[in-house]
């Protein structure tokens, strides 16, 4: 039998996470990371304790957090992984393990807390 | 048995050897931004299982100037992730037919840039509408 390759998996994660974050990417950056803290384009209490609290506790937002969360890092690792090249270091499979593995760990850590959140 | 010494060409500094190298490693640069984005997200979740305190404390550090810095400097970069995503997408994609016709590289380009301006409005509209 033929081993099959993982390559699709990975590449589909990688896909996903691309898109999501090509259109969605910059939006949550500005809304999280600017409007609110800022309180410019938002208003202060947007991301107060109660709201992220529902939002979280919603099954879409939950979907949403988990989404944007786990694709990003599936994303941004496959791509750090094979950027190595570009700097010199020669790639092993052990280190396509640990940079796939970490963007599996964080994914695992989000949806703990996910339920956790209740 | 001696080591083989054959000629390797020295590639310390190779992209900035020409701008289109330096737009790629600029792409591949976005990356890492992606990646601590997600983190910091992550961080945010993480402190909110730990009640209003704690996440409190992880929104005030999201106002420090290092934050805010970061974040424009990630903004700077997602969008530079965008632009790129939807310009390699004809590349990356299977020809696209429309009643037989191909759909030309500029149209797809155009397509998911646009694509992306209407999630951008209506993301904010959203969070506009939810948090009003």
């Amino acid at each position: 039998m033929i081993k099959r390759s993982n390559k699709p998996i990975f590449w589909a994660l990688f896909g996903a996470g691309g898109m999501l974050c090509a259109l969605f990417g910059p939006v949550l950056v500005f809304i999280t990371g600017i409007a609110v803290p800022l309180g410019f384009g938002a208003s202060p209490d947007a991301m107060s304790y109660p709201n992220v609290l529902a939002f979280a506790q919603h099954w879409l937002g939950k979907l949403v957090l988990l989404a944007v969360i786990s694709l990003f890092l599936f994303h941004g690792c496959h791509r750090m992984y094979h950027a190595l090249h570009d700097f010199g270091v020669h790639v092993s499979s052990g280190m396509k393990a640990a940079f796939h593995g970490f963007a599996a760990l964080g994914s695992l850590a989000a949806l703990v807390l996910l339920i956790k959140v209740g | 048995m001696p080591a083989i010494r054959t000629y390797t060409r020295p590639m310390t500094g190779w992209w900035r050897r020409s701008s289109f190298y330096s737009w790629y490693m600029l792409r591949e640069a976005s990356s890492v931004i992606v990646t601590a984005y997600a983190l910091v997200l992550l961080t945010g979740l993480w402190r909110l299982t730990q009640g209003e305190q704690a996440f409190d404390a992880w929104r005030a550090s999201l106002a420090s100037p290092l934050a805010i810095a970061f974040h424009l400097l990630a903004l700077w970069l997602f969008v530079v992730h965008t632009l790129s995503w939807f310009k390699v997408m004809p590349k990356t994609m299977g020809f696209v037919r429309i009643g037989g016709k191909r759909v030309s590289d500029g149209a797809i380009i155009a397509a998911g840039r646009i694509a992306a301006v209407v999630c951008t409005i209506v993301a904010y509209a959203l969070f506009r509408w939810g948090t009003s």
